[in-house]
């Protein structure tokens, strides 16, 4: 499955009304990786993200997903490899009801009603959803849109997720809850946030955007520690890196994740 | 300000009584549909000067309310918000037409006051029928019945989408309200001049939005043919239903039940 | 101004009705084969804009009242008349089935007026006409106006038309026209200026959008041959069937003639033309039922009067205590059956 890769060569992206968002970003994700796009507000990572699916066109550059460039004839195939949960679960919420619109896209691949049907109820389930199927989408909450706009993409089971800041709106539950999800998928993951401590538990890999260019790209515990760079970028260190504010001990969490992961390492 | 935001709150409770459980509700909406048009097809072909020949008609929409268990007073109340137009044009009627029409005992009442009386019972029956409609059936399953009743997709489906973001945008558009009236004195601050860039935004918004949400449809493979659901099936309760109603609505366009009824009563009391 | 179901009879609805039916189905057809599928989600969102626009008021210089915006020519501004002709149709829909404003069987009318002539009659022949290749500056505002305010009152003169050929309104139709006329240029005038306010806006933050419909869509002009056949079509058949069914006494064409011949005697402002457009309807026997009720010459009104009245609707003692009652029973069925439905 090597060939669900993603990659960006010197991507460069000018709006039309002339703001620079992006000026030459590139790097590769191979497979299996949770990589997390941070950076401050304007930074360029919804942009960047929206060229991964061939919303936005580089101006110059190239996005690779798998073996073939981006380009009109591959569109239909990468997005139906890469799925995108939106900014704005709005946007992606169009159907009459939850039902209606997980279902929307297994429809479209043809599948049999059956499957449709089961490929909805899972989904929904994996989101903690499964009591809101005959809702209309207006008369859900924020946190419940969220999690239905997960499920619309899960319910095509992509191999390539990519998420504009997942957690927001989300109460700690259901951010969890997200959390453990994100954790289980097995295929590719990048996604941007401003929740730190999340992109700390879940990612190896922490790409930095600042003004439209990779500043940094490594791992997160390396990045993180880096004091100088994230105030550069207006960002900084998650709380649970960060000493207790009564005590002034830094909290046992990282250490723990610090030992999962080496144990992973020697594995 | 606070009339928007009890006009869509209005409209909200509307989609709500829609999700009620009753025997009415779970109708095949082609059954709901057809009936009210044919109950509004027959009430207005009633001549002018009809009044009592148009009072059984009461009879569905209070059937439905009740079987629907719909809030007739919430109705009601929205009933008297669409009468003033037809006031406005029927009121003109007693002017212009003055000649005696009916006596009762001492009072002469003109052709006048007999149509404008005509004409405030039919809307009160056509609009009353359509409320009713929504309120048992909901907009996406009249939606749904349109197009299996023949309305064609490309239609139907941006009328749905319309609906979904009805509730996205006015949500919108109050907020920018309030804004404006927060942060403008009296009229001030209300004119065009202020009205165009705020409207304007928020249509650019629209706009940019109306783009995301047709990429979330492609990027879940969209090619041009919606795929709907379809739970529905027009069994014996909609034949009966349809059918029934259509009956007792051409019974009571040929016998006028109030005149009988009445002629009874008076009868009864000489 | 929305055409309400009250005023109309069911053969004028009705032809109103298959007329915007014919209408939509070709638009639907165009707005497919356009293959741009990107347009069925803007369409519907923009219909949502519409509503959520309407519900901001601007006050209007100098009159106290606030105004808000109509936004049919605003949407064939930014969309094409096609794909915006079925835009204003669905808000109507809306429009009719929540706020109740006109009915179902108005629907076709308001379709009609508020939509067709702003999409098809302002826009190419006014709007796009004078204004092309010359964005901008007060020529533009002017052109916007102009098209705004031809669409408003064609749309009145619909209203009218359609009132006056139901006949449930006694309202004559020049009194009529000078009622609504006035007050639908001013609106007219109103919509213009806000729309070529926000149309400028628009264009200043994103030419493109403005742009597009100009350049991708040559203008091919509406089938007009089609439609008026379908009109006639749908007119004579639903008038045909209805009026046959509607006329319960079968004496509306001597009626119609009575009057026609009596003409002298007509009181109202216009009788002239109104009689005309009605011994008209007499002939075609299209809405027979809907006459205008003038009193035929010589008879004194009271016997012959209360007669034809009695026949005609029943409005006589027996029949209000009836209608009473009935009413009181429809709503005593209605109240039993609540009852045994929280109950049970
Ligand atoms: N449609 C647009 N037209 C013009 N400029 C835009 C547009 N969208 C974004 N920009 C600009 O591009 C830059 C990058 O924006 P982007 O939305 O990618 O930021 P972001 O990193 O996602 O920020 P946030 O954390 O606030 O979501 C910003 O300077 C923004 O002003
Ligand atoms: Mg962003």
């Amino acid at each position: 499955m090597s060939h669900h890769i993603v990659e960006v060569k010197e991507l460069r992206h000018t709006y039309p009304d002339g703001t620079a968002a992006l000026n030459g970003v590139s790097f590769r994700i191979r497979h299996g990786e949770a990589v997390a796009v941070i950076g401050a507000n304007g930074a360029g990572k919804s942009t960047l993200l929206l060229h991964l699916n061939g919303y936005l066109a580089p101006t110059s550059g190239e996005v690779r997903i798998g073996d073939f460039p981006l380009t009109r004839e591959t569109l239909p195939e990468v997005r139906r490899t890469v799925g995108m949960v939106f900014q704005d679960p709005d946007d992606q919420l169009f159907m009459p009801t939850v039902f209606d619109d997980v279902a929307f896209g297994p429809l479209n691949l043809g599948l049999p009603p059956e499957e449709v049907e089961s490929r909805v109820l899972d989904s929904l389930a994996r989101v903690g959803a499964e009591h809101l199927t005959e809702k209309p989408p207006y008369r859900l909450s924020g946190g419940e849109k969220k999690r239905v706009a997960i499920a619309t993409v899960l319910a095509m089971s992509p191999d390539i997720l990519v998420m504009d800041e997942p957690t927001t709106g989300l109460d700690p539950f259901a951010r969890r809850r997200l959390i453990g999800l994100l954790k289980e998928f097995r295929h590719t993951r990048i996604f941007t946030s401003h929740d730190l401590d999340m992109v700390l538990e879940l990612c190896e890999r922490v790409i930095v955007l600042r003004e439209g260019v990779v500043v940094a790209d490594g791992p997160a515990r390396e990045i993180f520690r880096n004091e100088e760079l994230l105030a550069a970028c207006r960002l900084e260190k998650p709380l649970s890196m960060q000493g207790c504010p009564v005590c002034g001990n830094v909290t046992r969490q990282p250490e723990d994740i610090i030992r999962n992961r080496k144990g992973a390492v020697d594995e | 300000m606070a009339k928007i935001e009890t006009t869509f709150l209005d409209f909200t409770y509307l989609d709500l009584l829609a999700e009620g459980e009753t025997a009415v509700h779970r109708l095949d909406p082609r059954a709901k549909v057809l009936a009210t048009a044919v109950f509004i097809v027959v009430v207005v072909s009633f001549g002018r000067y009809a009044v009592a020949p148009l009072v059984p008609f009461f009879l569905f929409p209070a059937v439905v309310v009740a079987r629907g268990n719909l809030p007739a007073g919430f109705l009601a109340r929205k009933l008297l918000f669409v009468l003033p137009f037809v006031l406005l044009v029927g009121i003109l009627n007693p002017l212009f037409d003055r000649e005696t029409a009916l006596t009762l005992g001492p009072l002469a009442i003109s052709g006048g006051w007999v149509s404008f009386f005509s004409i405030v019972l039919r809307s009160i029956l056509t609009v009353g029928s359509a409320l009713v409609l929504i309120a048992t059936t909901g907009f996406t399953g009249i939606c749904l019945a349109l197009e299996r009743l023949g309305v064609p997709q490309p239609f139907v489906v941006q009328l749905l989408f319309l609906y979904r973001y009805i509730f996205v945008l006015t949500e919108e558009a109050v907020r920018t309200v309030r804004a404006r009236e927060l942060r403008s004195c009296g009229r001030r601050g209300k004119g065009v001049g202020a009205f165009a860039p705020l409207v304007g935004t928020l249509l650019l918004r629209t706009w940019d939005r109306a783009e995301r949400i047709h990429l979330a449809m492609l990027c879940r493979g969209f090619r041009g043919e919606f795929h709907v659901r379809r739970a529905y099936r027009f069994g014996t309760a909609e034949t009966l239903f349809t059918l029934g109603w259509v009956g007792v609505f051409i019974l009571f366009r040929l016998v006028n039940v109030s005149a009988i009824l009445g002629g009874w009563i008076t009868e009864m009391l000489q | 101004m929305h055409m309400a179901d009250a005023l109309l009879s069911p053969a004028v609805g009705g032809a109103m009705w298959g007329a915007a039916a014919g209408a939509i189905a070709y638009c639907s057809r165009k707005v497919r084969s356009d293959l741009d599928n990107r347009r069925v989600p803007l369409m519907g969102v923009l219909g949502a804009f519409v509503f959520a626009a309407q519900m901001i008021n601007f006050s209007i210089p100098g009159t106290g009242s606030s105004g808000h915006l109509g936004g049919g020519l605003l949407l064939t501004i930014l969309l094409g008349p096609h794909a915006a002709f079925l835009v204003i149709a669905s808000v109507l829909v809306v429009q009719a089935l929540f706020f109740a404003d006109g009915g179902l069987l108005a629907l076709g009318c308001n379709i009609f007026n508020l939509g067709f002539f702003p999409a098809f009659v302002a826009y190419p022949l006014i709007y796009r006409r004078l204004v092309v290749g010359r964005s901008g500056g007060g020529r533009e505002v002017a052109v916007t106006i102009a098209a705004a305010v031809a669409g408003l009152l064609l749309g009145a003169l619909g209203v009218v038309l359609e009132t006056v050929g139901s006949g449930v309104s006694a309202l004559p139709l020049s009194t009529f026209v000078l009622m609504m006329l006035p007050i639908h240029l001013a609106i007219g005038v109103v919509e213009g200026v806000v729309t070529a306010a926000v149309v400028s806006f628009v264009r200043k933050a994103r030419p493109e959008i403005v742009e597009s419909v100009r350049e991708t869509r040559p203008l091919a002009p509406f089938p007009m041959r089609p439609v008026l056949a379908l009109f006639f079509v749908a007119a004579l058949l639903v008038g045909g069937l209805l009026s046959r069914f509607a006329s319960g006494n079968p004496d509306g064409l001597e009626w119609s003639i009575a009057r026609v011949t009596g003409k002298g005697e007509l009181t109202a402002p216009t009788g002239g033309l109104h009689g005309a457009v009605s011994s008209l309807q007499g002939k075609l026997a299209l809405f027979p039922d809907y006459r205008f009720k003038q009193p035929p010459a010589g008879p004194k009104p009271g016997d012959a009067r209360s007669g034809e009245a009695e026949r005609g609707s029943g409005t006589s003692v027996a029949g209000m205590v009836g209608g009473v009652l009935t009413l009181l029973t429809a709503l005593l069925i209605g109240f039993v059956l609540k009852r045994r439905n929280t109950s049970g």
